[in-house]
């Protein structure tokens, strides 16, 4: 655990995945490197969750390679512990108590360095101890999955649509953790709708499509490409652009 | 891999499903011998009990078990365990759970009464019919996403152990009865485990005479020590076959 937090990175060559006959991802490649945060942004059923699982080895693809920390992914778990993980929509034992939950975490990881508790504290967590999963709200449960993904400091961050469902209080002292994260050189991969959020926690943009990264370079070049200050402009206006460049081209 | 048992534990014993099933089974034994005090005909007749609810509360337990800790299971997988340690500690402590019910159950009152051979076959042919049904519901579990079919194709395999493999078997010996089938009847008794506890069971409590000619030839396989050791490693191959298996499935399905 003692790599410095820039050394990560995730190479994924090719990856393809299919659910039956729907192809979630046709010929993914991407190089995520560390001290980058990277933006994953499409529209709904694109592929973000699907990438985001494949990462975590929740999803085996069915053709391709990840590299993680050049190690392929593939009947590997160790490298689980480098990534901290927020999900979507998370879902826990329905008869566990908050407490427990945080306690069985700390339990089952065994990591020996202290816990970060920065966002149990911010999001007084500590007040709701003894509530029961099934008992909480979609926005407490976010919170749950946040105060998680960052308790055991780990030096990838994984965080699929961070800020839906919280109120805009949390929003902000989860966006000042993430960029404290940031700042501090970790490696981020955040998929979101909220674009103005983005724009803040990230430094790159990786658009998906039908499965297909059509983008992928830094938000700088992307604004500069496009003219546009904003990101949410600026990535409408280079969907406008793929578009018009595929109706010339049909 | 004992941390994650243990939490599987902690959940198995909140539902006190256990619990009830292990009082069923104590209750149950007990009624048997006060009932009859030849402990040779309370051992034949809890054998039918074993043999029908024993299968029955496994396999329909450790399904819904399995389906109400997806969420756990989910949670795990993006934790630095191994696929293969998080299932097999599902495996062990529902399994353990289940034994540990049944032998509670009814060893207590064997105990009690005094332990006789039956009494001992009983026990050990009840365990391991629970760890083959626990192995068989976690393959039905793997095959689907959905709790309502994985419970009704676990419902399949019990049906088609305890009820409609019997049929099969009766039909073929029937008829070709003209034919020399022992050695062929061995063969297919071995494909359910539920027969092949059944047939231990009734050669330890050594009623195999009332079975006639097949019988004898049964007590001369089955009660011979090859036929002990032959019949305890194919309720091993019971247990092993459907848990590889669901194994195999687990660590390449998505979550």
């Amino acid at each position: 655990m003692n790599h410095l937090p820039c050394d990560h990175m995730i190479s994924i060559y090719q990856v393809n995945k299919n659910f039956g006959k729907l192809h979630a991802l046709s010929g993914v490649s991407l190089e995520l490197k560390g001290g980058k945060s990277y933006a994953l942004i499409g529209p709904n059923g694109s592929g973000k969750t699907t990438l985001i699982k494949s990462i975590l080895g929740m999803v085996v693809p069915t053709s391709g390679e990840i590299i993680f920390d050049g190690k392929s992914i593939r009947n590997d778990w160790k490298y689980r512990e480098k990534i901290g993980y927020m999900p979507q929509i998370g879902r826990y034992p329905d008869n566990m108590r908050i407490g427990q939950l945080i306690d069985m975490m700390q339990n089952i990881r065994t990591a020996d360095i202290p816990m970060d508790e920065e966002l149990i504290d911010a999001f007084k967590l500590y007040k709701i101890y003894d509530k029961r999963m099934h008992a909480m709200s979609g926005g407490t449960r976010q919170k749950v999955s946040a105060a998680l993904a960052f308790l055991f400091k780990p030096p990838v961050l994984i965080l699929d649509e961070p800020t839906a469902g919280l109120d805009p209080v949390s929003v902000e002292v989860l966006k000042e953790k993430i960029i404290r994260e940031k700042q501090a050189g970790k490696l981020l991969l955040i998929s979101s709708h909220i674009l103005s959020d983005l724009d803040e926690l990230s430094t790159e943009v990786v658009y998906i499509f039908e499965g297909k990264v059509q983008y992928n370079n830094s938000i700088e070049s992307l604004k500069e490409e496009t003219g546009e200050k904003r990101l949410g402009k600026a990535i409408a206006c280079m969907i406008n652009q793929k578009e018009l460049l595929a109706s010339v081209s049909e | 891999m004992t941390r994650v048992i243990k939490y599987v534990f902690y959940d198995i014993l909140r539902t006190r499903f256990i619990l009830l099933y292990t009082i069923f089974l104590f209750v149950s034994t007990m009624a048997m011998y006060q009932l009859d005090s030849d402990s040779g005909k309370v051992v034949l007749s809890l054998v039918n009990i074993v043999l029908m609810v024993v299968p029955l509360v496994s396999i329909v337990f450790t399904t819904i078990h399995f389906f109400n800790s997806y969420e756990f299971i989910e949670l795990m997988l993006a934790q630095p365990i191994n696929r293969s340690v998080i299932f097999l500690s599902e495996y062990v402590a529902v399994a353990f759970s289940l034994c540990f019910a049944y032998i509670a159950g009814v060893g207590i009152p064997i105990a009690m009464y005094g332990f006789n051979p039956g009494g001992i076959t009983l026990l050990f042919t009840g365990t391991m019919l629970t760890m083959v049904f626990v192995s068989l519901a976690f393959f039905s579990s793997v095959l689907t996403r959905d709790k309502a079919k994985a419970i009704g194709i676990a419902l399949l395999f019990w049906f088609y152990f305890s009820l409609i493999y019997d049929g099969l078997l009766l039909w073929v010996v029937y008829t070709f009865s003209e034919y020399p089938l022992e050695k062929v009847t061995v063969g297919l008794v071995a494909l359910n485990p539920v027969d092949l506890a059944r047939i231990m069971m009734l050669l330890t409590l050594d009623i195999s005479a009332l079975m006639g000619y097949t019988g004898a030839f049964y007590k001369d396989f089955f009660g011979s020590y090859v036929g002990m050791t032959f019949s305890v490693t194919i309720l091993f191959l019971w247990i092993l076959l459907p848990l590889l298996g669901s194994l195999r499935i687990f660590s390449k399905k998505d979550l």
